[in-house]
């Protein structure tokens, strides 16, 4: 394209620019390295060093990091039993709370996709995003302010003749999961929602298929990407998550595990290797995903 | 396809989650003005005192003071780092390409939690400790906004296309001209809304902040503290509807530049904090 | 799938990383070699960074009557700063963050203390320093005491006493009759042939050190097991405790780690009895009928002690607040506020008059943690770390800290 640089009376921007322009390595360089450095000093390398202490194990007295190798903390975690029970707990509240964020975001999704107007689908959006920018601990401290004995929810059940109490327990837990990322789960649905051409569904009807069978059998298999997108977000922060169960909730969670070794105990190594769970998990939904083909349409 | 009781059916529904979005900040906002320390339902007086009270709080104000300086920092670190990192991955193709996106939004896609250790253990045991203060957590919260700015400038440039560029180029502007006259009206909605986004992200930040902060007082961090103080709730009640006031400001600016012409799902869910697909 | 092929390959060079690195170094053991001593008070910094239990440092933000800080303030310059922790480990932990230099001390309960001595995060002061040393409750005296080794240790005073106190039960007066003697209303299904009436509206501490109170009951009401202390449990020992604890679990609203979810729980209602430190019954009586007791089996407790790391980035300010605390008069206050004993009993005698009691009359009220009572303080189980090696002529057959841990996460995460 440009190759009669050289004719003309070159400033300086000019050469340094022709320069570059001929040297596409040395300007990815330039672009690239002062992100990728930070990354790697910052980032990665931090990663690195706390996965690596996962190999050591504490004192028992003084509680500092002894730096052998070991494979006590792995062996701990297969071994103590209360850890599979922590595990099982967090993977099926994770569950549970991302079937029910799909079932509470589906309608949501569908409104804002199909059947509102251009400028009202707009402000459904906003109004679905905006909620996750009030403070995070603002929005858990106003369930804990609803749930809590003596809270709205038991005024509310007692004016209904019912004396019922949620307090601090794993229901308070999932009710709060479900509200924190139920936005995270609308969204992709409603992109998948959005990208089902009404070609089809005219197609579907045309061909006899009344509106449940036509979800079922045209919409429903075009929107399983984005179903599965929203569920592994749900899934995923619940994993990571320790705050919500500190304040309104009764067991520990993997993060709570994770948290309390780290900022209690002070046993690094042990949060190191534990923190490999979240992530194995996570991986293996990933991968389940994977292979149903729920990347595909991404 | 729809008929009409299940197009009603959903409305109805999508009514009934938007007040199961919006009814805990309601309450938030009704107990602000709660006159008593207790937190139980229904509300016997109200006042307005606690709002006094925030403002003349000195802890509130250096953690604001914090909070802003650190969002500000951290956002044009993330400006700087996150845009370069687009254009890199936009206009070549270079071995590792479709890493970059995946290690950028690792920070994101990961536990909080995990980040706050690994910054924490950096910290404390790199070769002279730095101590924990503004700057460990700017270091902390400029890593997970980058990928913000990253992919909204991405998908920016991605739906731009490159025929302007090679006709500038084709014309004989250099690659400053092409840049300032091309390619930087096209994007800046994008940057200014992924700031905006970062600003926001960085300013709401707990878990990695917990981590990386040392005694250091942000907003966040005086909420989470206030909440075991039994007679600061009322303030914690009142920072609380500040900050939501503060915050939907520059969220909806974002979403209005972002959505204007974002006319597809993909830039859309892009501007989304959260949107962390890594370029699956 | 190629990034969990990454991932794999990721994960597998880490390991060589850990075992590259972690060949040689072993821990620094019990800190014998010679600490770190501060001899001299120099001029203040003008800041101080402290760590410290809630109620240990008021400002007149949660009451203007209560305020000890802004005058330490306006007297020396050094600005304070507070960082509140909720357990001994989470002390132990900030203690040690960026090097020991982020922090310049810490009120450390015994529990802490010894493991900041031989960790050595902390170091130790020349008494000479601090004159009030001479009012300090005898068996807390740093020469002569004989309930001092939290903070004594090798000769060495790693820093000066502050408050002490019993975790006490306590109870909803309302709701809970008659008046509670003995622990078992927190421990026991049935009490009197009969279901608890009390079960689930109770509390207990998140924390393995509470296994200790489970000790406590049990060496009364199981004295086959033979428990003599409760810090110096043998496996058995140990384990009859924590199956005392597992039964005690389902009798529980929620455990408090978070001082105010026992305050909550007091003030809905949600919990009517439990174990809880003063502060918690002081902030509690703002809005229940509450009040404490000591149980006919023993308490609990802690002796807490100011110490300044040894790498203090104020050291001269945080030696001030040292002697600061120190005063009669400063720990009065604390005592009224937070309701435990200053360890200073000139202290005492000013809360006692106070009170119109007048003279050196002891303030003898569970509400002041029986302040100046020397027997009291003897009763008290100290909180400390326990350790293999029991103390006695059972030699290393104790379980050590690690172990209450672990027992503790399979406690409260079943």
């Amino acid at each position: 394209m440009v190759s009669d640089e050289a004719d003309r009376p070159a400033g300086t921007r000019t050469r340094v620019s022709a320069f570059l322009f001929r040297h596409p390595r040395l300007r990815l360089g330039g672009l690239l390295g002062a992100p990728g450095l930070w990354f790697l000093v910052v980032y990665l390398g931090a990663l690195v060093v706390m996965y690596a202490t996962a190999f050591w194990h504490l004192d028992a007295f003084t509680g500092l990091v002894v730096k052998q190798f070991s494979l006590a903390n792995f062996k701990s975690i297969v071994d103590v039993p209360v850890y599979r029970t922590v595990i099982l707990r967090t993977a099926g509240i994770a569950a549970a709370v991302a079937l029910t964020d799909i079932v509470l975001g589906f309608p949501v999704a569908y409104y804002a996709a199909r059947l509102a107007p251009a400028r009202r689908r707009t402000a459904v959006l906003i109004a679905i995003v905006l909620p996750l920018w009030a403070n995070y601990l603002v929005r858990i401290f106003a369930w804990k302010l609803i749930l809590s004995p003596g809270g709205l929810l038991e005024w509310l059940f007692a004016k209904a003749g019912m004396h019922v109490t949620i307090g601090s327990s794993l229901v308070a837990v999932w009710i709060v999961f479900c509200y924190l990322w139920l936005p995270y789960v609308i969204l992709p649905i409603y992109a998948a929602l959005e990208r089902v051409p009404g070609s089809l569904l005219e197609a579907s009807s045309d061909l006899g298929a009344r509106g449940w069978r036509t979800f079922r059998k045209v919409v429903f298999p075009l929107i399983v990407p984005g179903i599965v997108a929203g569920s592994i977000f749900a899934f995923s922060l619940t994993l990571g998550d320790y705050i919500v169960v500190q304040l309104v909730g009764k067991s520990a969670f993997i993060g709570n595990v994770i948290y309390d070794s780290v900022g209690i105990a002070n046993d690094i190594p042990f949060a190191a290797a534990f923190a490999l769970v979240p992530l194995a998990i996570m991986s293996i939904y990933l991968f389940v995903a994977w292979r149903l083909g729920a990347f595909e349409a991404l | 396809m729809e008929s009409r009781t299940v197009s009603l059916a959903i409305r109805v529904g999508t009514g009934l989650v938007l007040a199961f979005l919006y009814i805990p900040l309601l309450i938030v906002v009704i107990y602000s003005f709660n006159n008593s320390v207790s937190q139980t339902w229904p509300i016997t007086s109200f006042t307005t005192r606690y709002y006094s009270f925030a403002w003349h709080d000195p802890d509130v104000r250096t953690a604001l003071a914090t909070s802003l300086t650190v969002a500000l920092f951290a956002t044009l670190l993330a400006f700087f780092l996150g845009s370069l990192a687009a254009f890199a991955v936009h206009r070549f193709q270079f071995f590792g390409r479709n890493t970059v996106s995946f290690v950028l939004v690792l920070p994101i896609a990961l536990p909080g939690i995990l980040t706050g250790i690994a910054l924490n253990t950096t910290f404390n045991n790199s070769v002279r400790p730095i101590p924990f203060g503004v700057l460990t957590i700017i270091l902390g919260h400029t890593t997970f906004c980058i990928v913000v700015v990253y992919n909204n400038v991405l998908a920016r440039l991605r739906r731009t296309g490159s025929s302007q560029v090679e006709a500038s180029m084709d014309l004989g502007a250099d690659g400053w001209q092409t840049f300032r006259y091309i390619t930087w009206p096209a994007i800046r909605t994008a940057v200014i809304a992924g700031m905006l986004l970062a600003f926001a992200l960085s300013f709401d930040e707990i878990v990695v902040t917990n981590f990386t902060s040392g005694t250091e007082l942000t907003i966040p961090k005086f909420i989470y503290n206030n909440l075991r103080q039994p007679r600061n709730r009322p303030v914690v009640n009142v920072v609380a509807v500040v900050v939501l006031l503060v915050m939907t400001i520059p969220v909806y600016i974002a979403q209005r530049l972002a959505g204007a012409e974002a006319g597809t799902a993909a830039g859309r869910r892009a501007t989304l904090r959260g949107d962390t697909e890594p370029g699956l | 799938m190629r990034r969990l092929t990454t991932a794999c390959a990721v994960m597998g060079a880490l390991a060589f990383v850990a075992a590259a690195c972690g060949s040689s170094n072993t821990p620094s053991g019990g800190g014998a070699a010679a600490p770190k001593v501060y001899n001299s008070i120099g001029q203040g910094e003008g800041a101080l960074k402290l760590i410290a239990w809630n109620g240990y440092t008021e400002d007149g933000s949660n009451d203007p009557n209560y305020d000890w800080v802004h005058p330490f303030e306006n007297q020396t310059g050094c600005k304070v700063s507070v960082k509140y922790a909720d357990t001994s480990d989470e002390m132990v932990t900030l203690m040690r963050q960026g090097g020991g230099s982020v922090y310049d001390g810490v009120s450390a309960s015994g529990n802490a203390t010894n493991k900041l001595i031989a960790g050595g995060n902390v170091a130790a002061i020349d008494p000479a320093l601090f004159p009030e040393f001479t009012n300090v409750i005898s068996p807390l005296q740093p020469a002569t005491g004989t309930n001092n080794s939290h903070y004594v240790v090798n000769g060495y005073v790693y820093g000066v006493p502050y408050m002490y106190g019993p975790n006490f039960l306590m109870y909803n007066t309302n709701l809970v009759k008659p008046a509670p003697k003995s622990w078992d209303i927190t421990f026991e299904p049935t009490l009197n042939g009969k279901a608890n009436p009390y079960a689930g509206k109770l509390t207990a501490y998140n924390d393995p050190i509470f296994i200790a109170d489970a000790a406590v009951y049990l060496k009364t009401h199981n004295p086959s097991l033979g428990i003599t202390n409760p810090y110096e449990l043998t496996s058995d020992q140990l384990d009859a405790a924590v199956s005392l604890l597992q039964a005690q679990k389902p009798l529980l609203a929620k455990y408090w780690a978070l001082y105010t979810d026992e305050i909550d729980g007091f003030n809905n209602k949600s919990i009517v009895a439990g174990t809880a430190w003063p502060i918690n019954l002081t902030y509690t009586k703002d809005s229940a009928p509450a009040a404490a007791v000591i149980p006919s089996e023993g308490v609990t407790g802690w002796a807490d002690t100011w110490m300044i790391s040894a790498n203090a980035p104020h050291p001269n300010c945080m030696l001030e607040w040292m002697k600061y605390t120190m005063e009669p008069k400063v720990q009065a206050e604390v005592g009224v506020w937070y309701g435990a004993a200053g360890s200073n009993t000139k202290s005492c005698d000013l809360i006692a008059k106070s009170l119109g009691k007048g003279g050196a009359q002891l303030v003898n009220s569970v509400e002041y943690s029986f302040c100046g009572n020397v027997d009291f303080l003897n009763s008290l189980y100290l909180w400390r770390t326990p350790q293999a090696a029991c103390g006695d002529d059972r030699g290393n057959t104790c379980m050590d800290y690690s172990v209450w841990s672990q027992k503790w996460t399979e406690i409260t995460g079943a």
